[in-house]
């Protein structure tokens, strides 16, 4: 074994989940000491490959074969990737927040002698590590106690505690400022004189373009090519090329615009984070929709597109939210849920299991959630009523259930989609916003939502439509905005859209706006 | 993700036909009721079914059914009341003093004790909906408090002595305006089969109002089958009861309270709401629920409802004492999930808080005519609590979620 071998081999990886195709033959290399990037699309296949290559998926669940500084590697779980020297810090922290620093670096590992700890060991080992990676707190410190940032270099910590030879970072500064994501770039690409290999998952080509020396894209669960950074031909343009190179399908159904007057506007509008207030999350945002219109929103995952939606419609997200709504020209308030209903503005949330459906309830009585007050008098409820109108939206809808007294924990989740839309439209809006509406279900009942989604704008509402998937805002739209770091910086029609031209904007970031 | 697609598609599968089994869960309870009824009528040898019998089982646990049917509200909007007793206790002693040492009559007396019930659910409603602390935490102080109250009113002692009406409230019965025959009374006969015809109108009305919008119905057999056994129990217990002293003024309170309720929860926005609260509280907030008035409402319910238990408890003893009602929030709880509620919320109903009730209600009989020890009789409540628990859990999942 020399310097010059690679210290990962990743050979002809295949991962399937009942019969979808997750990974696909990937191979990948990385080269001892070097920062290797990887990117893709959301759903291109990073966080399985690197389920794999940590053991989460052990070996025997999937096919093809790791080597590990030369020799093969057969993971059977997190601990022994772990023992191998492979680390990989997740993009949600996983620290006890109300334990210090030295507790949680050394949490698992302990400093320990017949199960007591030795306290002075912890804290001078903590001490050691926490130099190394220019933290400059008592390791007694809560963890609580010290901003997101400090909590990014305490997991690098707790990493090199463990004789971390592979790093793997998860979208490391997805949730950090700039001067904190600085900090970690500079600290990264320092790796290699500890001795430390970092593969890096990011969808910040100015991060990769950085620090990286390498990069692999991923699409679709293929690998498409490594590009060496330090080659003259490595380009933003070539990297996002690979990243979105794919055809566009055509899984839309046709929507001739009709389009009217402006009917929501938001202007300057800016979101901070609700626990780390200094951060910036939605940073001066504006934009129109009018009648009839189906307007995009792109932007990678932690962008800001849904603190953005969640933040406008009845301040669900975020603190020291400040700019202007309007609707039909009239500045309006939507402070509260009620005061944006009332203002005929609607949000079907992209997690319809946490924040969209009561599952444990009828499916009439989630369709009649929002617009309750409708269905009663003196504040009781027509239950005839209430259920002949879920049973038009059964029909309309085409949701699949016997009745709609059925629980809708029952239902699959293409079906539910369609209840949470419903329970939206009962509520008679004019504005709706659909945050990632065909996340999650299956290709017929996507075109089902499409054709929804058009009938809606055709009847003359204004829609915006958020979504991950570039070919559906390409598919549907009229309009799309780009989101990158949470800044609007891109307003492009859909005559002029191309994946490229999206994805250029979506990962620029909002340095270059100024 | 992809895993995401693939989980979805798994369970994309057609939707079987609705089966026997939810039925089963529905009156899974109201048939354990009748098993224990039915295993204590043989082993007593027919004692448990007797007039003055059933008479007490209604007086006796008239505290607890009115505290199960305020907790059920509770728990299933996701929180719980452990201050239930000690309110209970202390409007008692409030409304002991209010008679004795202000010399109020004893209708503004048990005023006063409603009033005083529901600035106690307001206080704890306030804590619970506006400063958002758990209402385990809330109502655990309010345990304390208000029985360290009870304490102080009292000064440690009894106030006895009260007024033959206030005492009638728990353990009274009604005139027996329309005389007897033989030794039966005749209003509460007449009383029963009011109850039977309002119940049939009612129930014809509704499903000849869902017929007339062509929604589906439910099959006659089934229909009437349910309707002739709910008539057949009313007149059965009205048989006894008359035969005994007549009608339990209390008897008319739990009836007015269990009807109304049951319409609250069933019927009312208020009520939906607070299913949706207990079922997705998330998605309620998505939904424009005002989450906060809905909880501050329901704590004052339950001290408006506790006020209430306390007068009949402090009635039916004729005195108030400081230990009085010591246990009682214990005996709700149980009745609730006995009754079927869940313990994450979301689920349960007031006549399955009652059932509930009488199961335990019916126990504590049983066991005392057989002269079974109150150690075990505690030891039983106990285990037929944790059972009928672990029963509705494991039969949940079997139904497959």
């Amino acid at each position: 074994m020399t310097d010059t071998d690679p210290i990962l081999r990743m050979r002809n990886i295949t991962k399937d989940f009942s019969g979808v195709r997750a990974l696909d033959d990937v191979s990948i290399e990385v080269a001892r000491g070097e920062v290797h990037a990887i990117c893709g699309e959301n759903g291109a296949g990073k966080s399985t490959l690197m389920k794999v290559l940590s053991g989460v998926y052990p070996h025997g669940a999937y096919s093809g074969t790791i080597e590990l500084n030369g020799t093969e590697a057969t993971f059977a779980d997190i601990n022994s990737s772990e023992a191998a020297g492979i680390v990989i810090i997740h993009q949600e922290l996983a620290l006890n927040p109300l334990q210090s620093i030295a507790e949680n670096i050394f949490l698992g590992n302990e400093r320990s002698k017949r199960g007591v700890i030795n306290w002075d060991r912890t804290a001078i080992e903590a001490g050691a590590l926490l130099a190394k990676v220019g933290l400059d707190e008592n390791p007694a410190t809560k963890i609580y106690e010290i901003g997101v940032g400090k909590q990014q270099l305490v997991e690098i910590a707790k990493a090199m505690a463990k004789d971390v030879s592979l790093l793997i970072l998860d979208e490391p500064t997805a949730a950090l400022n700039d001067e904190d994501s600085n900090h970690l770039l500079d600290l990264i690409s320092g790796m290699r004189d500890h001795g430390i290999t970092c593969i890096l998952i990011s969808h910040k080509l100015r991060e990769i373009r950085r620090i990286a020396d390498r990069v692999t894209v991923l699409r679709d669960g293929k690998t498409i090519e490594t590009i060496d950074m330090s080659s003259p031909d490595a380009s933003e343009a070539r990297i996002i090329k690979a990243m979105v190179g794919r055809e566009l399908n055509n899984l839309f159904p046709p929507h001739e615009p009709r389009i009217g007057r402006e009917m929501f506007r938001v202007e300057d509008w800016t979101v901070h984070h609700p626990v780390d207030t200094s951060r910036v999350v939605v940073d001066h945002a504006g934009f129109t929709v009018h009648a009839g219109e189906i307007v995009g929103f792109a932007g990678l995952m932690g962008a800001g597109r849904t603190e953005l939606a969640m933040s406008l419609f009845g301040r669900l997200w975020g603190t020291g939210i400040s700019g202007r709504v309007f609707k039909d020209g009239l500045e309006i308030r939507t402070a509260t849920v009620d005061e944006a209903v009332s203002h005929g503005i609607a949000y079907v949330t992209e997690d319809r299991k946490r924040y969209g459906l009561n599952l444990i309830g009828s499916v009439a009585a989630n369709i009649s959630a929002v617009a309750l007050a409708r269905f009663a008098r003196w504040g009781i409820i027509d239950r005839n009523r209430e259920y002949l109108t879920a049973e038009d939206y059964r029909r309309n809808m085409n949701i699949k259930t016997p009745t709609v007294s059925e629980v809708v924990g029952k239902l699959s989740g293409g079906n539910q989609q369609k209840v949470v839309l419903s329970k939206w439209l009962v509520s008679g809006p004019d504005v709706l916003i659909l945050d990632e509406p065909t996340r999650g279900i299956d290709v017929g009942a996507k075109y089902e939502i499409y054709g929804l989604i058009n009938q809606l704008a055709a009847q003359g509402k204004a829609v915006v439509m958020i979504s991950s998937e570039l070919p559906e805002l390409l598919g549907m739209c009229d309009r799309i905005y780009t989101i990158s770091e949470g800044a609007v910086t891109g307003d492009v029609p859909r005559s002029e859209a191309t994946p490229e031209s999206l994805m250029y904007l979506m990962t620029m970031g909002k340095e270059a706006l100024r | 993700m992809s895993t995401q697609t693939s989980a979805e598609q798994a369970t994309e599968k057609p939707i079987p036909p609705r089966k026997l089994a939810l039925d089963f869960r529905q009156y899974g309870i109201l048939a354990a009721l009748v098993a224990i009824i039915v295993l204590f009528q043989v082993l007593t040898g027919g004692r448990l079914l007797m007039p003055g019998n059933v008479n007490n089982l209604i007086q006796q646990n008239s505290y607890v059914l009115i505290l199960a049917i305020g907790m059920v509200m509770v728990i299933i909007a996701g929180h719980i009341d452990l201050s239930v007793g000690s309110v209970v206790a202390m409007v008692g002693a409030v409304a002991a003093l209010a008679i004795n040492d202000w010399h109020l009559p004893w209708w503004l007396a048990v005023l006063v004790a409603l009033l005083v019930g529901a600035l106690v659910g307001a206080w704890q409603g306030f804590w619970v909906a506006y400063v958002e602390i758990p209402a385990f935490i809330v109502t655990l102080a309010g345990m304390l408090l208000f029985r360290g109250l009870t304490l102080i009113f009292l000064h440690g002692g009894t106030i006895g002595g009260l007024p033959s009406e206030f005492v009638a409230i728990g353990a009274g019965w009604l005139p027996s305006w329309l005389g007897t025959v033989g030794k039966t009374d005749v209003l509460t006969i007449v009383l029963g089969v009011i109850a039977c015809v309002a119940l049939a109108v009612l129930q014809v009305g509704a499903r000849s109002g869902r017929r007339a919008l062509d929604l589906p119905v439910e099959g006659a057999a089934s229909f009437w089958g349910k309707i002739s056994v709910a008539v057949v129990a009313i007149l059965a217990v009205c048989w006894q009861l008359a035969n005994y002293s007549g009608t339990p003024i209390i008897l008319i309170i739990l009836a007015v309270l269990i009807v109304a309720y049951s319409f609250l929860l069933n019927r009312s926005v208020f009520g939906r709401h607070v299913y949706a609260m207990g079922g997705n509280l998330f998605a309620a907030v998505m939904s424009g629920v005002k989450t906060r008035r809905v909880n501050f409402a329901l704590f004052v319910n339950i001290g408006m409802l506790a006020a209430l238990a306390g007068v009949v408890s402090t009635s039916r003893a004729g005195s108030a004492v400081a230990s009085a009602g010591q246990n009682y929030e214990l005996d709700a709880i149980a009745a609730v999930f006995i009754g079927g509620a869940a313990v994450q919320g979301g689920v349960g109903t007031v006549t399955g808080a009652v059932i509930g009730g009488l199961v335990m209600g019916v126990l504590n009989m049983g066991l005392s005519i057989l002269s079974v020890d109150a150690a075990w009789q505690m030891a039983i409540k106990g285990l037929v609590l944790l059972l009928a628990v672990a029963f509705d859990l494991t039969n949940k999942r079997r139904g497959g979620r």
